[in-house]
């Protein structure tokens, strides 16, 4: 990533000859995370190396147990790094090793739990019978539901569905698990069995009162936030189809004024207009430039653009565009070019196109007055090289047949290697 | 109708400039009775002045071309509908020829051309353009490997197969009928019979195609 700026130590960023301010943000590192990346994006904020800020924390940890405390802390405030600050090789690196900070959280994890244990220990909350087992597996379970949600963040920004929405709830339900066991059995070593679920009784009514009292004011809150995220979107469409019509419409409109002595001129201006607001409007998204369809029609934009004159197209059915049907397609270019030039006064040029039983047919037809294929000269290149021997030399074939009544029609035919699905 | 009487047309279209543009371009070829602006007031218009054949614009405030026809056609069965559209969605084209026009004309046909489509409409007979010629051949291929239900309304014939591919080869009706050494009515009744199976068929497959195939 050569071009990524560097941050330079006292927060500004060089990219050469102007510097940037920019405001350094701590972020927690999603790359490099063995528990939830506060150490290593620590250890990048401050520049020094990770395993020094980790060092630190086990050290807090076992005096008096600030080190969880603060790790939870980071936790709980810091965001994770989003993908595109991350730069290319984050993404790289995630790709080329997805595994990598899959192996070791469990460890993490543990030493996570062990050191809210000691924290509580220290406190004198853990309960009596030496070493708080029951502690530890309620800090698992904390520390599993928060890297759901770490993860679901993540999901979101990298748009992957990879997360997997079973895999996700299976570690809800384990998180789940281990934070009402670990509960439970806290409760359990100060009594019976009933004193337990008494326990879990009450905990579960103040958890239905506070759900009643607050409810309607977090579903309110909810539902502010998405008719403003909605509006945004909303404003943003406004925006681009703004700018959209700034760029084309108003500056075609402008052109056609300014044109408006020369009719041939305004019609070119308006079709081409129209096809670039059409192909805005109506293009699918992610169709195939390299078929059949989408060359055809560039090659009759092109042709349209060049002289002025509208080209209609219809194609049946799609195909790829391999060698022999590139030349084909070259040789219906011709074909248009001819029409345009030669019968462009006399109306619209038709230009169809079907894929059908391992072969592809284009017809390109006009008005014009016609001509006799037999009086054209035997050195002029037009239709006789580029458009009748350009197919034959790609195994396929060409009539032109004319008329002065019909006007002229090139058919040119050429096989194609793998009959797409015709179905379009 | 006889010959000489013109046909009685009402033009329905938003903007009041093409429907001026429209009548000027037919001239004396029609008889404009009425104008439209939206769905309402076509619905009104359409059921007051009892015309031959409708102008229809796809696309209306209020709702779109396929539901005037909806809602006029139970009524006036004789009034027959002329889709004229900027359009070249596959879904609004297949949309308002299933709701029951008769033809499908992009609004950059000249006048004689238009005058012409009003004419055959209002003498019962359907009207494709080139692209939607195009339309139809692509949504009925492949048919031999999807199920087909009714033999006689999902499939095109042979002959209806060449008669529609002249005409999306932008061949007219009668250089058509010259080109297969057949009458200009035969060629009518090959493209009437397209328009019914069009209209009829249960493909699921056309509607789905429509969808998926959102433009030129």
């Amino acid at each position: 990533m050569p071009l990524r700026p560097r941050v330079r130590d006292d927060g500004r960023v060089s990219t050469g000859t102007a510097p940037l301010r920019t405001i350094r943000t701590l972020y927690r590192s999603d790359r490099h995370r063995v528990v939830a990346g506060v150490a290593h994006g620590l250890a990048e904020h401050l520049g020094v190396a990770p395993w020094l800020v980790m060092a630190a924390f086990v050290v807090l940890t076992f005096s008096g147990g600030a080190g969880v405390v603060a790790y939870g802390a980071f936790w709980a405030l810091v965001p994770l790094r989003p993908d595109d600050l991350d730069g290319a090789d984050g993404a790289q690196a995630a790709a080329a090793a997805p595994g990598e900070h899959r192996s070791v959280p469990l460890l993490g994890l543990a030493a996570l739990a062990i050191g809210l244990a000691l924290l509580l220990q220290q406190l004198g909350l853990a309960p009596p019978g030496g070493f708080a087992v029951p502690i530890v597996v309620l800090g698992l379970g904390v520390a599993v539901l928060w890297r759901v949600a770490d993860d679901a963040q993540r999901s979101r920004w990298r748009a992957t569905a990879t997360a997997g929405g079973g895999r996700a709830w299976l570690r809800v339900l384990l998180g789940l698990t281990l934070v009402v066991t670990g509960a439970v059995a806290v409760v359990d070593t100060g009594g019976g069995a009933q004193v337990a679920v008494q326990a879990v009784a009450a905990a579960l009514l103040v958890l239905a009162g506070v759900a009643l009292v607050a409810g309607p004011w977090v579903a309110h809150i909810v539902g502010e936030l998405r008719d403003e995220r909605r509006e945004r979107i909303r404003s943003q469409e406004r925006a681009e189809l703004a700018a959209h019509v700034h760029d084309s419409v108003l500056q075609t409109l402008t052109l056609i004024q300014r044109n408006a002595a020369d009719p041939r001129a305004v019609v070119r201006l308006a079709r081409t207009e129209e096809r670039t607001l059409r192909r805005w409007l109506y293009a699918p998204t992610g169709e195939d430039p390299t078929t059949l369809r989408p060359a055809l029609e560039r090659f009759a934009a092109e042709v349209e653009e060049s002289h002025g004159v509208p080209i209609e197209v219809v194609v049946v059915g799609d195909a790829p565009v391999d060698e022999r049907l590139g030349a084909c397609l070259s040789a219906a270019r011709e074909a248009m070019v001819n029409a345009a030039k030669y019968a462009g006064e006399d109306g619209p040029v038709a230009v169809y196109a079907e894929v059908a039983d391992g072969q592809v047919e284009i017809f390109v037809r006009d008005r014009g007055p016609g001509f006799d294929l037999a009086s054209v000269p035997s050195d002029r290149l037009g239709v006789r090289q580029s458009v009748i021997g350009r197919t034959e030399r790609a195994g396929g074939r060409a009539e032109v047949r004319s008329s002065a009544e019909s006007g002229t029609e090139v058919r040119l035919r050429v096989p194609v290697a793998a009959p797409d699905g015709s179905a379009g | 109708m006889s010959i000489e009487q013109p046909p009685r047309v009402v033009i329905v279209d938003d903007h009041r400039m093409f429907r001026t543009g429209v009548r000027a371009e037919l001239g004396d070829a029609v008889e404009v009775v009425g104008e439209a602006a939206d769905v309402e007031q076509a619905v009104n218009v359409v059921l007051a002045t009892r015309p031959d054949v409708v102008l229809l614009d796809v696309h209306l405030p209020g709702g779109n071309g396929a539901e005037v026809i909806r809602r006029c056609a139970p009524e006036q069965p004789d009034t027959r509908f002329l889709a004229l559209s900027v359009s070249d969605a596959a879904e609004d084209v297949i949309g308002v020829i299933r709701a029951g026009a008769r033809g499908y004309v992009t609004k950059s046909i000249t006048g004689p051309e238009l005058a012409a489509a009003v004419r055959r409409v209002a003498d019962g007979d359907a009207v494709f353009s080139p692209r939607l010629a195009g339309f139809v051949l692509d949504a009925f291929s492949g048919v031999a490997d999807a199920p087909v239900v009714d033999e006689e309304l999902d499939r095109l014939s042979q002959r209806e197969r060449e008669v529609l591919r002249l005409i999306a080869r932008g061949y007219a009706y009668k250089e058509v009928a010259k080109e297969l050494f057949i009458s200009v009515k035969t060629v009518e009744t090959h493209v009437s019979a397209v328009l019914r199976k069009l209209q009829l068929s249960n493909r699921h497959e056309l509607t789905r195609w429509a969808a998926d195939r959102r433009l030129i």
